[in-house]
């Protein structure tokens, strides 16, 4: 399979240039605990905010661990414009890769980067005393929802990316999705404290459909099928979000 | 469009025996592409880039890593091959681009002004690499340049593109000559007298023309000037024209540009009025 082995190569390529930026592997690395710490500490006295979890540390972890795939997927349009610039992608157009895996690769590469940030919360979470209530499994269903809700939004965001290729157009455009997705799921607080309205706009937006399998997954730790069913969702969405940034990515072979 | 990054919107293109729109992919086998600005990978290093365009290749294992070995040494980057490409000078950066081209071995390279931005010294040293490779690898190199010098150092066949359309090709040579011919000026002995029967003895060689005098100076165009040196001296011996000294100069490539380009011109003007 070219596709695959292309892609392959490609995700290569743009982990190891990512490991060699210092900068980049902290804030990797930090960024998250900072989230972790910082909403864990301010929301804490609100006892109405974490439902059914025993502390609100262990409420807010699974949404920490989708809010930084979500934000990550985000932005993960950047380093696509930054390949539009140096006549990377120009590059690869002129060999025979397969044109799929240019896109392709930078989706799943945020996949992998955010699978693996997904891990280190957990670590994190393990040493503040959160208890992954589905076990095994239930580790396993957070680390794939934190690759499918950072592979959604790559997908989006490089379909923006193709279509603007500018970098302050892009920031612009993620921050306008950003935050209100954020704010319209139930990251911070759990859903029954939502304004009606609200809850009902959060059913649609898959970084709700997130949060609530891998809070499934560490604070009941059952609800499989519930878990399965927003799995699913996810799936559908990388597809749609996916064949959009392909769709992008040949209007703007187009417009060479 | 030959490099298949567009589409042309009619007609049929081959490139090394591909057709461009029904087997791209073949095409894209046959060509190194390298383009005007580097599309190498500043964040890697020049190995690193050039074995993931083997890979995209299909190149694999050993067989990959020698080619990769075999360019770095031909390019004279081997020593710097294992640190990152952002550090690289612009000249160092031409060359990795230009490897990137040579990874798979294709027969045809196209080089996209391959020494735009470069000082004289690196141009040079860009137009030997060239005419190395060339040499070396059994490659057509298909090169675009606005320096006409360059042209005329290195290619075999060129054409001179105005506004899309090929308006002359073949040889340097070929074109030079076929502009207004080579300029031959005789130098006459002493200017009284003579000087007029000099210039009417000149002219009557077969296929001079333009003859003129200037000062001491007899100018004349004909289309060979090494072979009509001889029998212009013939002439003016006969005549009893005593010559100081001969010369001829062929028009450079600048002026068979101006011509092909400048008519271009000209002609648009007629037909632009109304």
């Amino acid at each position: 399979m070219t596709i695959a082995r292309d892609t392959w190569w490609m995700v290569v390529r743009q982990a190891r240039n990512l490991m060699r930026e210092p900068i980049w592997i902290a804030l990797l690395l930090i960024q998250p605990m900072i989230w972790l710490l910082l909403y864990g500490q301010l929301f804490s006295r609100v006892p109405a905010l974490r439902g059914s979890a025993s502390t609100y540390i262990e409420f807010l972890l699974p949404g920490i661990v989708v809010m930084n795939a979500f934000f990550g997927g985000t932005w993960a349009g950047m380093s696509m414009i930054t390949d539009l610039d140096r006549n990377v992608v120009s590059r690869f157009l002129a060999t025979p890769a397969s044109r799929l895996s240019i896109v392709l690769s930078q989706v799943v590469r945020a996949g992998l980067t955010a699978m693996v940030q997904a891990l280190i919360i957990l670590l994190v979470g393990l040493a503040l005393g959160v208890r992954v209530h589905g076990g095994a499994a239930g580790w396993l269903v957070v680390l794939v929802i934190g690759a499918l809700v950072a592979m959604v939004f790559a997908g989006i965001s490089h379909g923006i990316a193709l279509l603007v290729r500018r970098e302050a157009t892009m920031i612009a455009a993620a921050n306008f999705v950003g935050l209100p997705l954020m704010f319209l799921s139930s990251i911070l607080i759990q859903q029954r404290v939502m304004p009606g309205w609200m809850q009902s706009v959060a059913r649609f937006n898959p970084v709700n459909w997130g949060v609530h399998a891998a809070r499934d997954a560490v604070v009941t730790g059952g609800q499989w099928g519930q878990i399965g069913v927003n799995v699913l969702l996810l799936l559908a969405a990388t597809a749609v979000t996916s064949a959009f940034a392909t769709w992008t990515f040949r209007s703007y072979q187009r417009s060479i | 469009m030959l490099t298949t990054l567009t589409t042309p919107d009619s007609g049929q293109a081959l490139v090394a025996g591909h057709d461009v729109v029904r087997h791209p992919n073949r095409a894209r086998h046959a060509i190194g592409y390298v383009p005007q600005d580097s599309g190498v990978d500043r964040e890697a290093t020049g190995r690193e880039n050039l074995m993931l365009q083997g890979r995209i290749y299909g190149l694999r294992g050993a067989a990959l890593r020698q080619r990769v070995d075999d360019l770095l040494q031909l390019i004279g980057i081997a020593e710097a091959s294992e640190r990152v490409v952002r550090g690289y000078s612009g000249g160092m950066k031409r060359r990795l681009d230009i490897a990137l081209g040579l990874v798979h071995r294709p027969s045809v390279l196209f080089l996209d002004e391959p020494t735009t931005g470069l000082d004289p010294e690196a141009r040079a040293a860009m137009w030997v690499e060239v005419q190395r490779l060339a040499a070396q690898e059994s490659l057509t190199i298909l090169l675009t340049t606005h320096y006409l010098e360059e042209a005329n150092q290195l290619s075999d066949r060129l054409a001179i593109v105005s506004r899309g359309q090929v308006v002359v090709e073949g040889t340097a040579d070929e074109l030079k000559r076929g502009l207004q011919g080579e300029l031959v000026t005789v130098e006459l002995q002493d200017s009284n007298g003579s000087a007029a029967d000099a210039v009417a003895v000149v002219d009557r060689f077969p296929g001079a023309r333009e003859t003129s005098l200037d000062g001491r100076h007899v100018n004349t165009r004909v289309p060979n000037g090494a072979q009509a040196i001889p029998a212009i001296l013939g002439l003016l011996d006969d005549a009893n024209v005593t010559v100081a000294s001969v010369t001829t100069s062929r028009p450079s490539l600048d002026d068979v540009y101006l011509h092909y380009t400048g008519r271009e011109f000209a002609a648009d003007d007629t037909g632009d009025a109304p």
